[in-house]
């Protein structure tokens, strides 16, 4: 790997509340994504999780475009994204795609599913012939495991699984570069996740693209990553690669995180009880503790992570992270 | 140990505009005093529907039929109003959505009052004292507080803990979970979680989790019953379903989970094919389109092999330990195919 495709910069959205009646409105800031930087190679593929609310989603369209960031830069291959009229941002879509999480939602129920894989094709290459548009459309279905002769089929013909191949196909139809996968399989079944997991990985193998996946589930995070991004009211609490994050987490968030999944195990899980000192729940967006973002959760606060915001800091391994105890804290998973 | 809930042949139905679609075909579940049973299923597999059924629940183009004998009284039989003294104050039914099931115009006081004066005729004072102890079990921070609140004030993990806390209002003897914390993160899973185990521990409430999620079931341990297209084709313990899984559906599923505890990076094993299609289910074993032992016989419906500790599997495999059922017989090697497909499936269970 040589030099990063995308560069997350500083990347900031806030959406506006409005509360009290007519003459006592008040508006309120809640801040999304707030500070996030990251960097992403081709061929890579980051996992983005975090609890609901932690603003994944909105890191996601934030770096495509589809909201607008209030600051902070989207450096795709050395072009700032965020700098770019509608247009032009129009014109790099064809190399940043995006695969929604409801895939019956997210496909049109009137368009067949050759029309909803080739709309891309019409939009971006008017005037490609027929023949040819029909041509790729085939090769794209076969590509993702659908049979070309299902092509003017409809969206509920089709299961749950299969519609996310068809969004998969439609997202690489334009032979984009990076595919932002937006809890792609959280909806589906399991004994169906696991295959459009092996196919998402088959195709980034084959085409080389770099990959951001973003899911609330560590273990498919963990299973499809090389590195994870843990987000936690917009912040970045540590991006780390995959084999030590998951074998010593380095942020007490990534460490609550972890002990918080199942293991499908009845023995296992009769001796190793979740642990649950991950008490309470995430603040109010309007109510962001002071010092470290996570520290009134924290069962390794000191007084300082009250007062002190930590800054996402490098270490020695290359991993990112924003906590002030990291170097004492021994956060190893048994 | 004597049956609180035994269910027989229980077969839902519902009136599409495409045609009849059977949900649940002819169901056998026992539930005894104070045991532990997760059913677990996919999508199209029933688990929802057979215990709506047996609630008096099902949607308007649903019909249901066969017994649910509820300590001997047959659930399925009773007017409306039998039936409303039974669910709320001996079973209790909470559901995967938190926020669907609570009602927004209210507050928490007035869902919970409401009913603990209805089914145990407590006055308001007394009914309310009971709720903040409900709320305080469930762990609630500020019961006197918070109870006043509307439901929206409460976050997802801690609407589900009301909607248990209501569950246990009038100290059911059954409670029925279906997907109780699907739609909540980890973190707040992994309480509620807790509480179950808690609560089960102090109570002697029988319970029914119904879920996809193994790793739910792998927790709270007891029997388990696996589902797929509305027929149960695998029982038995926990550990018997963990460790020594008999039907390939069980073994498929058990396998296409990914771990964190044995994270490796080969591919995912993945069951081939699509959810079952109610409409359009094959003949013979259900499930013999996506299997990947399949063979020529289980075009005919498969038998059922049980066992003394009261394990069951459906399929043509024999399972570890286990007879077949009294009256069936395996089909001879290679035979014909049957000539009538419909007819053998009713008379499997006789």
């Amino acid at each position: 790997m040589s030099k990063p495709v995308l560069r997350v910069q500083d990347l900031a959205v806030s959406f506006r509340s409005y509360t009290g009646g007519l003459l006592s409105r008040q508006e309120r800031e809640i801040r999304a994504v707030d500070g996030i930087s990251f960097e992403l190679f081709a061929g890579e593929t980051l996992g983005v999780v975090g609890e609901s609310g932690s603003g994944k989603s909105t890191l996601a369209r934030a770096i495509l475009g589809l909201v607008k960031p209030n600051r902070g830069r989207v450096m795709w291959l050395g072009e700032n994204l965020t700098a770019l009229d509608d247009e032009a941002m129009r014109q790099r879509r064809k190399e940043l795609q995006i695969v929604f999480q409801d895939p019956v939602a997210s496909l049109n129920p009137r368009m067949t599913a050759g029309d909803i894989i080739a709309e891309p094709l019409w939009t971006f290459y008017p005037n490609m012939d027929r023949v040819q548009v029909d041509e790729r459309t085939r090769g794209m279905m076969k590509m993702v495991g659908l049979l070309p002769n299902q092509i003017n089929r409809y969206p509920h013909e089709f299961s749950g699984g299969q519609c996310q191949r068809i969004g998969i196909a439609r997202s690489l139809v334009l032979n984009p570069r990076l595919i932002i996968c937006d809890e792609p399989v959280s909806s589906l079944d399991v004994s169906i996740q696991a295959q459009i997991i092996n196919l998402l990985q088959d195709l980034q193998a084959k085409l080389g693209l770099a990959l951001i996946f973003v899911a609330h589930d560590l273990s498919v995070v963990r299973h499809i990553s090389d590195r994870v991004l843990v987000m936690y009211m917009g912040q970045a609490m540590e991006v780390s690669e995959k084999t030590r994050l998951y074998r010593r987490p380095l942020h007490p968030y990534t460490n609550a995180l972890i002990k918080s999944v199942p293991v499908p195990d009845p023995r296992l899980a009769a001796v190793a009880r979740r642990e649950s000192w991950l008490t309470g729940d995430m603040p109010s967006p309007f109510d962001r503790p002071r010092g470290c973002i996570f520290h009134d959760r924290c069962p390794f606060r000191i007084r300082r992570c009250e007062a002190d915001v930590p800054a996402l800091r490098r270490m020695e391994s290359g991993d990112w992270v924003a906590c002030h105890r990291a170097e004492e804290l021994d956060l190893t998973v048994r | 140990m004597t049956a609180l809930l035994d269910i027989r042949g229980l077969v839902v139905e519902f009136d599409t505009p495409e045609g009849v679609v059977k949900a649940v075909n002819g169901l056998d579940v026992r539930i005894d005093e104070g045991e532990t049973l997760a059913i677990v299923g996919e999508s199209g597999a029933g688990k929802t529907q057979l215990m709506l059924a047996v609630m008096g629940l099902l949607a308007e183009n649903g019909k249901a039929h066969g017994e649910a004998l509820y300590r001997g009284r047959d659930l399925m039989q009773m007017s409306p109003h039998e039936l409303n003294g039974v669910r709320g104050s001996q079973i209790a039914m909470i559901f995967q959505d938190p926020m669907t099931s609570l009602n927004p115009y209210l507050t928490i006081e007035q869902q919970m009052v409401e009913v603990v004066m209805h089914h145990q005729g407590l006055k308001r004072e007394e009914a309310r004292a009971h709720a903040i102890e409900m709320l305080r079990a469930v762990r609630i921070p500020d019961p006197e507080e918070r109870i006043r609140q509307y439901p929206h004030e409460y976050s997802g993990g801690m609407r589900q803990r009301v909607m248990i806390a209501m569950g246990l209002l009038c100290e059911p003897e059954l409670l029925i979970a279906d997907e109780p914390s699907t739609a909540l993160d980890v973190t707040v899973q992994a309480q509620i979680t807790e509480l179950v185990r808690e609560l089960r521990e102090r109570t002697s409430m029988a319970i029914v989790l119904i879920t996809h999620d193994l790793a739910a079931v792998a927790e709270l341990s007891g029997r388990v019953i696996v589902m797929y297209a509305g027929e149960i084709v695998e029982a038995g313990s926990a550990e018997d379903i963990f460790y020594r899984p008999q039907h390939p559906y069980t073994r498929g599923l058990l396998a296409s989970v990914p771990r964190l505890d044995k994270a490796s990076d080969d591919e995912l094993h993945a069951i081939p094919g699509n959810p079952p299609n109610l409409q359009d289910l094959p003949t013979g074993c259900h499930f013999r389109d996506r299997c990947s032992e399949a063979m020529d016989k289980c075009r005919r419906p498969p038998p059922l092999w049980l066992s003394d500790s009261g394990r069951m599997s459906r399929c043509f495999l024999p399972m570890e330990g286990g007879r077949l059922q009294a009256g069936q017989i395996l089909p001879p090697e290679p035979e014909r195919e049957p000539a009538d497909t419909a007819g053998p499936a009713e008379g499997e269970d006789e």
